[in-house]
């Protein structure tokens, strides 16, 4: 078996890789893919603890399982709506570049 | 006693010696103006009417009490800790004497204004005042019988006051006119000179009740004052009734406070009559005759009523002689006989007073009427001097006629320039030729007045200045000679009024007046000649003494004395030649000077000026009085309390306090300060805090994710 220390390691190395891509790249598209590689590190956290979770008895709890189902649920749902906005925004300003989109300036 | 079981039969009607008055009043005050004249007169002559009739059942029912004094509380009225006052009628043979003379009297004065104020609104252009005058008329009526019918001191001060405020009303009745109707605010500057000078008098009343109640008892009742005086000492005794005495100069007219009466006959005439000569006037010597058990006990204050009294009656009838004006000569002639009975009360003659209080007002109302009567009868000569004028002046003046007369009344006077006087005596003259009735009439009060046998005046002076011969021979030999200036004033004025020529073409067109103003006068005439008989001195023919005896409880009645009554008379019938020789003999003629002033000099222009007595109030009174009110409102008031202390002081402060100390410090550089510093703190703040909103995605996400990281290093390492 793969001690979970090496799953914690991959997941903060991908968590990691994510919020760089965040931060640095100013394509929405490359953001969005950023946001599901944070997502997916979690996601993989989750997987790992919830392979160990077990009750005082000994037996398998898979509460960790079911709750990146809901994660994966939500994530589809949030493209769906974040890809959408993303045309509309193409449409009008023929760019995705986030940088660009600072009419919100104070 | 079958008698005495139904003898308080009729009490149950005084309570409507009141209301039947205020009935009328309310009646006419509230449809009066739809009413007609002869309605309006008939309800309020009605409504005294019934007093008159409620006051015979009450004389008769006194009587039938064998004098007993009869209360009849009608509502509580004031209860407070101990006190309680009530409502209370009080008839006994006193009050229902007053009463009798007050709703007699005035009922036939009620009559005879229906017709003397039917002319004079419509002489004054106002004919729409007519029931208002009645109204005034009755409510004097209500407010006298509570005067007399009230059985505690407040009760009679209720009435004292409204009978003063009906005589301001009455006095001030043509309050925008003077007594010769031009525009003017004589007659209400007298209405208010007879008020302020009857409230100093109702001052000394009001300290009189406020001893009488600390002192006697506690109480305003009658017979609890004197059942309580009795043990009092003395001193408390004499300012009560002298104080008592202020309030009675100020309503009876005496020396000092006389001054207002003389100036009241600017009221209508049938006020004059009734207020001003019968029945008012004469509630001062009402109210000493009641008070007499505390008048007994202190003979010191009697003598200074006695010669208050016979003083003024000296003065007025001095005063009487030097007067041009018909009614002015019978106010000063009032003020002297009101004199006599103050006198004759203050001598304890009290039963002598009073037959003088129920004569005069006979024969005063008879003279006044009747002078109501010769100066609507001058009037209307005026008018018809005027009408043939105007006839012959103007050919083409048809126009003028159409318009009515009132109207062409008033231009004619405008064009002539000249105001007619219907009053001056030296208008009249000759008017026995015109006016016959109301000459025989006059001759009548006349003889009454100036005391000859057998007229009712000659009975009760006679009575008055016989009691004085035996208690007081200052107070004696002062009436009679004022009784001797009365019968001369008197005689000038019949010769002067009605002998001789005319003097004005109003007195020689000087028409004679209607039956509704002469019967109620022929009446007095009665009276005036016969009233003599109530009180007769022979034995036997005391009515009067015996009558009042019940409430008296002291009188004497005394006999004829042929030596009083002998220079009385003769001093009268002087007097009368002496004033024959001087205007009888050799009439005026229009325009000649009073053929006394060459005679008598000094004295006669002292006479015709009131000795200048109202010049002296005017300087000694009335003119520091008013120096004084502007010295405190101008200089007091004004100057120092508004202008310096106010305005100066107390504003400057608190200007000066608001505006440096609190406007400027507090305001300004506390609050303000406070307030503007955080608008600029917050604006700075907010400038900086604005950066953070760039609009740039990923800055946003990375101040969430160092957020995040701040947490979770706080949750980790805390």
């Amino acid at each position: 078996m793969v001690p979970i220390n090496y799953y914690i390691i991959l997941s903060a190395i991908l968590f990691t890789i994510g919020v760089l891509g965040v931060l640095i790249r100013r394509n929405a598209l490359i953001i969005f893919m950023s946001i599901e590689l944070m997502l997916n590190a979690a996601n993989l956290a989750m997987v790992a603890f919830g392979s160990i979770f077990k009750t005082p008895e000994g037996e398998q709890v898979f509460s960790g399982q079911i709750f990146v189902f809901f994660v994966i649920a939500v994530a589809a749902a949030e493209v769906a709506v974040g890809l959408a906005l993303i045309v509309e925004i193409f449409k009008s300003k023929r760019s995705i570049d986030v940088d660009q989109m600072n009419s919100m300036k104070g | 006693m079958y008698l005495a079981e139904t003898s308080t039969a009729f009490a149950f009607l005084a309570p409507w010696l009141v209301f039947a008055p205020v009935l009328g009043l309310l009646i006419n005050m509230i449809f009066g103006k739809r009413l007609s004249e002869a309605w309006v007169g008939t309800i309020a002559s009605l409504a005294s009417g019934a007093t008159f009739v409620i006051s015979v059942l009450l004389a008769y029912t006194v009587s039938m009490n064998h004098g007993e004094v009869i209360r009849w509380r009608l509502a509580e009225w004031i209860h407070i800790g101990n006190l309680s006052l009530d409502w209370t009628f009080r008839i006994d043979s006193l009050s229902t004497t007053m009463m009798l003379v007050v709703s007699g009297v005035g009922t036939l004065i009620h009559i005879y204004a229906i017709g003397y104020m039917h002319e004079d609104v419509r002489f004054k252009n106002d004919p729409g005042r007519f029931p208002r005058f009645f109204v005034f008329l009755n409510l004097f009526i209500a407010a006298m019988m509570i005067l007399v019918s009230g059985d505690s001191y407040l009760m009679l001060f209720v009435g004292w006051e409204g009978v003063g405020l009906c005589s301001f009303l009455l006095i001030g009745f043509w309050y925008e006119m003077d007594t010769l109707a031009r525009p003017s605010w004589a007659n209400s500057d007298a209405a208010k000179k007879a008020f302020v000078v009857n409230r100093i008098g109702d001052f000394g009343f009001l300290i009189a009740g406020f001893l009488m109640f600390w002192y006697l008892g506690n109480s305003f009742q009658f017979d609890q004052v004197f059942e309580a005086a009795k043990e009092a000492p003395s001193g408390i005794i004499v300012a009560i009734t002298l104080f008592m005495l202020v309030g009675v100069a100020g309503k009876s007219a005496q020396i000092p406070l006389y001054v207002w009466l003389p100036d009241a006959m600017a009221g209508p005439t049938p006020v004059s009559a009734l207020i001003h000569a019968a029945t008012m006037v004469t509630a001062g010597v009402y109210l000493i005759t009641r008070s007499a058990e505390l008048y007994m006990l202190v003979p010191q204050a009697q003598n200074i009523v006695a010669l208050t009294g016979a003083i003024t009656a000296l003065f007025a009838a001095t005063i009487a002689v030097g007067q041009y004006d018909i009614k002015r000569v019978l106010a000063y002639s009032t003020i002297s006989q009101l004199g006599f009975m103050v006198a004759a009360v203050g001598m304890g003659a009290f039963v002598a007073g009073m037959f003088h209080l129920v004569t005069h007002a006979f024969f005063k109302a008879l003279l006044f009427l009747s002078a109501g009567s010769v100066i609507l009868g001058m009037e209307r000569g005026h008018h018809h001097a005027e009408h043939a004028h105007g006839h012959h002046e103007d050919t083409q003046g048809k126009k003028k006629e159409e318009r009515g007369h009132d109207a062409h009344h008033e231009e004619a006077g405008a064009e002539h320039g000249e105001v007619f006087d219907p009053g001056d005596m030296r208008n009249m003259g000759g008017l026995r030729e015109t006016m016959p009735v109301t000459y025989w009439l006059y001759m009548i009060g006349t003889l009454a007045l100036a005391g000859i046998v057998p007229f009712a005046g000659f009975w009760s002076k006679d009575e008055i200045l016989l009691d004085a011969s035996l208690h007081n021979q200052t107070v004696y030999w002062l009436l009679t000679i004022a009784a001797f200036f009365t019968a001369f004033y008197m005689g000038r004025q019949i010769w002067m009024v009605f002998f001789g020529q005319p003097r004005h073409e109003a007195a020689a067109h000087a028409e004679e007046s209607k039956p509704i103003i002469t019967i109620p006068l022929m009446v007095l005439a009665g009276l005036s000649v016969l009233g003599g008989a109530l009180n007769l001195p022979f034995e036997g023919f005391h009515n009067l003494g015996h009558w009042l005896e019940h409430t008296l409880h002291e009188v004497e009645s005394l006999p004829l004395n042929l030596m009083v009554a002998g220079i009385s008379t003769v001093l009268a019938l002087a007097a009368i030649y002496i004033s024959w020789l001087v205007y009888g003999r050799n009439p005026l003629r229009a325009g000649q000077i009073d053929p006394l002033k060459k005679a008598l000099g000094g004295f006669f222009t002292g006479a015709e000026n009131k000795w200048f007595v109202d010049e002296i109030y005017q300087a000694i009174i009335v003119t520091p009085f008013t120096k004084i009110s502007y010295f405190l409102a101008d200089v007091i008031d004004w100057r120092f309390w508004h202008d310096w202390f106010h305005e100066t002081v107390v504003a400057g402060t608190y200007n000066w306090v608001s505006n440096i100390g609190l406007n400027v410090y507090a305001d300004q550089k506390g609050i303000d300060a406070i307030a503007n510093g955080l608008g600029t703190w917050t604006q700075a703040f907010s400038a900086i805090l604005r950066k953070v909103q760039n609009g740039f995605v990923r800055s946003y996400a990375l101040s969430v994710l160092l957020g995040v990281v701040f947490i979770l290093g706080y949750l980790i390492l805390k």
